[in-house]
């Protein structure tokens, strides 16, 4: 049971951890072994993710692992749920997306936005992993400027009409309950946007999995279509207003992202390192040649850098310091780094990278993913250009 | 004179071969000593192989009958072995580190409030003294310790000492107990395993396969190698295996599994994690047959053949059914 | 269902053995320190019987060092009630001062079962849980593989060679188990967290001096470097020439 995976530790990180938050990583870390890695690479080929994995994800106390324990959630702090986020994320993108829907993007907004009786009922089914969520936020013309959403709301007597479509939802087809951002005023009002929670199975709430992925594939990507979909009125997340909501839910998602980034960064360089010692050519293994020490001394530098980042990010966040910008740092960098990673992995491999028998290849194109999503990599360069003159270069 | 009591094993009324190992190291020892070898025996009547232990370097054997030793029963055999141990002032008890060796040497032990020195591999009597040598950490390292106490009580690793003919006058004599309860914990049955296996741990030879078999149902052309040598080989596997429910647990070499000896281990498919080099790196001679030859198991067979298995095996079985006749 | 389970912190099996400048001892550098392996399915069993009945503790017990409340921990994590650490400055080469100093403490527990690892993976010594059973005057079964319990009384079944020895005993009892008896549980992660508030007594423990002194602790001598005979089957002659004439043992 002890993890066969020995981590990549090279400034003694481990040392400014708590125990607790070692012993919380070091649980995830074995369970990744012993039941993501071995059948993870089948899935991204077969293109389907693991479902028969959410309840033991639940017993865990994965989901939404940083809510209190009053809903039934672990009450870890942060930093253990960022470590959780790598853990996932060493093993594929697309566990750790699940993981990140259910927690940072569902279950969240429902305790930051949602009233008692939400949380009440929603969030320890949540945490058992009984229902699963997705985050309905972008749409086919609405990526990288959701203030620009056209999805609508409109109010009835009973309560509320739906209308749109959504795109690129993880969980799409397998939620239970969908968290769908919708404007109840004008179209060009991005302060009418408020959160809707939407049973999956209501009429004219329809989802249809996106075919054709070649990244992410061990993961449910979905479009979404709400056709006159009637709520009651408490399907409205009353705390709700404006695009602060949806952003924050990015923000919390974000903050694991870039922890998830250096597990799957971590997990390439401890597969380069064992290839590089042992596979032999020319009469020595190919670690011994100068071109491959530079790549692997650039991966561990990188990788460093990445975990202190991290680290130093998960314990302001504890102390409620932590800013959006922070958090857009740490994604930014730690993302790029990792495909970087990912991408000299697959090379130093050789041919024996291209198979799915190694993990480098699966790596690098799910990371095409998450430098796209929950933000690009370009959309956190102009967070931080703003961030940094105070000039909006957006638009 | 000191003496060395040799506490040997037997099985349906017949001496298991451990027997003889722990008879040769309690020789070893004793002519170290300038002593003699009692070797005891519990059984319920005679037991075969008795006669031959004197050829082994036994002085006197005991074979101790009583209905109660049928089976064995930890609480009366403890008993027994330390009534002996104490009316012969023996300088040392040697027992196998078999399955019931195990079970019965720490009870012993204790019950003579001396410790035990288990899984020994080499023994020797030095500065007035016994010391031994045991692996640890896997067999990563060895440890040599000496024992100030008295007796010195020790189990031997199977398939270590090998037997070694040093005769002597090996008188057996077959008391009966008197007085002997069972105890408390009663071995109910024997469940055998399938007829003709030999145990992996004991088997001079071992034909051992890995995940590169592919399916559970190629593990045929293993037995089939098995077989090719004469009833002296035995299947074993790898821990992946084993965890995919290929094979018994039973048969599992390695870390968790069993650590083994043989004379010759052959290795099919299995790349040579360090768990698995932890249970049979002690081999005498090692073999790897494995299609990549950056396994890590060519780095301790002492010959390899790198290819195809199912083209290889075959062929290995074929050239050694043709040496047995 | 009282149950105790003695529970060891050692080497993690990766290690790297180095030998400490003593010669007598592993250097400790960047060693990784986990539970043996053995005895996490002796914790699982205590959880599970504890469940079974109902009501209960699992009391788990470790001689070691400081640091063993780690372990301790992550077995209080597993759903264990609360920890005992008899600590020692240094870890005793005797099984039998190990098994005493265990004893003593376990003989007021009134345990009904009191649980090891068959054996811990740095030492392989496989004697302190029948060593504490005799201390004890307890009747002991190891290498437990399967058991069940009812009524005071228990079945084992132990793997013997060629074969399966199936067991009666009496409750209260020793066990020893072996891999395969349970699949042992992760640790919730809100147990990791709950592990902190459980009860762990600390317990500074004299030890005796033991029969038994360490002469050397070496690395074993490497094996000779082999050679691949050849590819593919056409290679299979020659090594079976090279078994018989050079090997000498076909």
């Amino acid at each position: 049971m002890a993890p066969t995976f020995n981590g990549v530790d090279f400034y003694n990180t481990d040392g400014l951890l708590s125990e607790e938050e070692r012993a919380i990583r070091d649980t995830v870390r074995s369970w990744v072994d012993d039941h993501v890695i071995p059948i993870i690479g089948e899935h991204y080929l077969q293109g389907t993710f693991p479902k028969q994995l959410i309840p033991a994800m639940a017993e865990l106390g994965l989901f939404g692992a940083n809510l209190p324990e009053a809903y039934g959630c672990a009450g870890l702090n942060n930093v253990a749920y960022g470590l959780i986020m790598q853990e996932l994320e060493r093993g594929d993108s697309g566990v750790r997306s699940f993981a990140s829907v259910q927690g940072a993007l569902v279950m969240y907004p429902i305790h930051e936005f949602g009233s008692e009786e939400q949380k009440q009922h929603w969030l320890p089914r949540m945490a058992s992993g009984r229902v699963i969520g997705c985050f309905a936020l972008t749409e086919p013309d609405y990526g990288s400027n959701p203030g620009g959403l056209i999805t609508v709301a409109k109010e009835t007597k009973d309560g509320w009409v739906l209308n749109g479509a959504k795109m690129w939802i993880t969980n799409g087809s397998t939620a239970h309950v969908a968290v769908v951002w919708a404007k109840t005023g004008a179209l060009d009002d991005p302060g009418s946007i408020r959160g809707f929670l939407v049973p999956t199975d209501t009429p004219g709430f329809s989802a249809k999995n996106q075919a054709g992925k070649l990244s992410l594939r061990a993961s449910d990507t979905s479009e979404i279509v709400l056709q006159d979909v009637r709520l009651p009125r408490d399907a409205l997340l009353p705390k709700s207003a404006g695009l602060k909501a949806p952003l924050a839910c990015l923000t919390a998602a974000r903050y694991g992202i870039a922890w998830g980034a250096v597990g799957a960064a971590m997990a390439c360089y401890v597969e380069a390192v064992g290839y590089a010692k042992t596979r032999v050519m020319f009469g020595k293994p190919i670690g011994g040649f100068q071109l491959q020490q530079a790549r692997l001394a650039e991966m561990l530098t990188e990788i460093t850098k990445g975990q202190l980042l991290c680290l130093q990010l998960g314990r302001l966040k504890d102390q409620g310091k932590m800013t959006p910008q922070q958090v857009s740092l740490a994604k930014r960098n730690n993302v790029a780094m990792a495909t970087d990673v990912a991408r000299e992995t697959r090379r130093l491999l050789g041919a024996n990278g291209i198979l799915a028998e190694y993990q480098a290849m699966r790596h690098l194109a799910n990371l095409e993913s998450v430098y796209t999503y929950e933000g690009t990599h370009d959309v956190h360069t102009l967070i931080l250009g703003q961030e940094i003159t105070g000039m909006n270069a957006f638009n | 004179m000191s003496a060395v009591l040799a506490v040997l094993e037997q099985r349906d009324g017949t001496l298991r071969k451990v027997s003889h190992e722990v008879v040769t190291a309690a020789r070893r020892l004793a002519d170290a000593l300038a002593g003699t070898v009692d070797a005891l025996v519990l059984g319920a009547g005679p037991v075969a192989g008795s006669e031959q232990l004197g050829r082994l370097g036994a002085d006197r054997v005991v074979v101790l009958k009583h209905p109660a030793f049928q089976r064995y029963a930890p609480e009366a055999f403890a008993r027994a072995v330390v009534a002996l141990a104490k009316t012969g002032g023996h300088a040392a008890v040697l027992l196998p580190a078999s399955a019931t060796g195990r079970d019965l040497a720490p009870r012993v032990a204790v019950q003579l409030g001396v410790p035990l020195v288990s899984d020994v591999t080499d023994l020797e009597f030095e500065g007035g003294a016994v010391v031994a040598t045991r692996p640890v950490y896997a067999g990563k390292a060895l440890l040599k310790i000496k024992i100030t106490a008295k007796p010195a009580v020790l189990s031997l690793r199977p398939s270590v000492f090998t037997p070694v003919e040093r005769p002597r006058a090996g008188t057996v004599e077959s008391p009966s107990l008197a007085n002997a309860e069972v105890g408390r914990v009663v071995v109910r049955e024997v469940k055998a395993a399938a007829a003709g296996t030999l145990d992996v741990g004991e088997a001079p030879i071992v034909v051992a396969g890995g995940r590169g078999l592919r399916e559970p149902a190629n593990f045929k052309l293993l037995e089939e190698l098995a077989q090719a040598f004469g009833g002296k080989a035995s299947v074993g596997a790898s821990r992946a295996v084993v965890d995919a429910g290929w094979r018994h647990h039973a048969d599992q070499v390695g870390q968790t599994g069993k650590t083994v000896s043989p004379m010759l281990y052959v290795a099919v498919g299995i790349s040579g994690a360090i768990q698995h080099l932890a249970g049979m790196r002690t081999s005498k001679v090692i073999v790897a047959i494995n299609r990549d030859k950056d396994a890590p198991i060519f780095k301790v067979a002492d010959y390899g053949i790198v290819g195809d298995l199912f083209e290889i095996v075959p062929r290995l079985t074929e050239e050694i059914r043709k040496l047995h006749g | 269902m009282r149950i105790a389970v003695c529970i060891k912190r050692l080497p993690d099996s990766e290690t790297r053995v180095k030998i400490a400048p003593d010669g007598k001892s592993l250097d400790e550098t960047g060693v990784k320190f986990v539970l043996n392996p053995y005895d996490e399915f002796a914790v699982e069993e205590a959880l599970r019987r504890r469940e079974q009945a109902g009501a209960g503790e699992v009391v788990v017990f470790s001689l070691g060092p400081a640091a063993a409340q780690e372990t301790i921990r992550s077995a209080l994590a597993m759903g264990a009630d609360r920890g005992v650490l008899l600590q020692v400055d240094r870890m005793p080469a005797d099984g039998l001062v190990v098994a005493r100093a265990l004893a003593a403490e376990l003989k007021d527990g009134a345990f009904d079962l009191i649980l090891f690892g068959k054996l811990a993976i740095d030492d392989y010594n496989h004697q302190v849980g029948p060593m504490v059973a005799e201390l004890l005057g307890l009747p002991c079964v190891t290498s437990v593989s399967r058991l069940e319990i009812a009524d005071g009384k228990g079945v084992a079944e132990r793997e013997i060679e060629g074969g399966i020895e199936v067991c009666e005993f009496p409750l209260p009892a020793v066990l020893t188990v072996d891999k395969g008896l349970n699949e042992p549980r992760y640790p919730a992660l809100k147990g990791i967290m709950a592990a902190k508030k459980k009860p762990m007594e600390i317990k500074p423990t004299p030890l005796g001096v033991g029969d038994v002194e360490i002469v050397a602790l070496t690395l074993p001598p490497e094996r000779k470097e082999g050679k691949i005979v050849g590819e593919g089957p056409a290679a299979v002659l020659e090594l079976v020439r090279l078994l018989r004439e050079e090997a000498k043992i076909l």
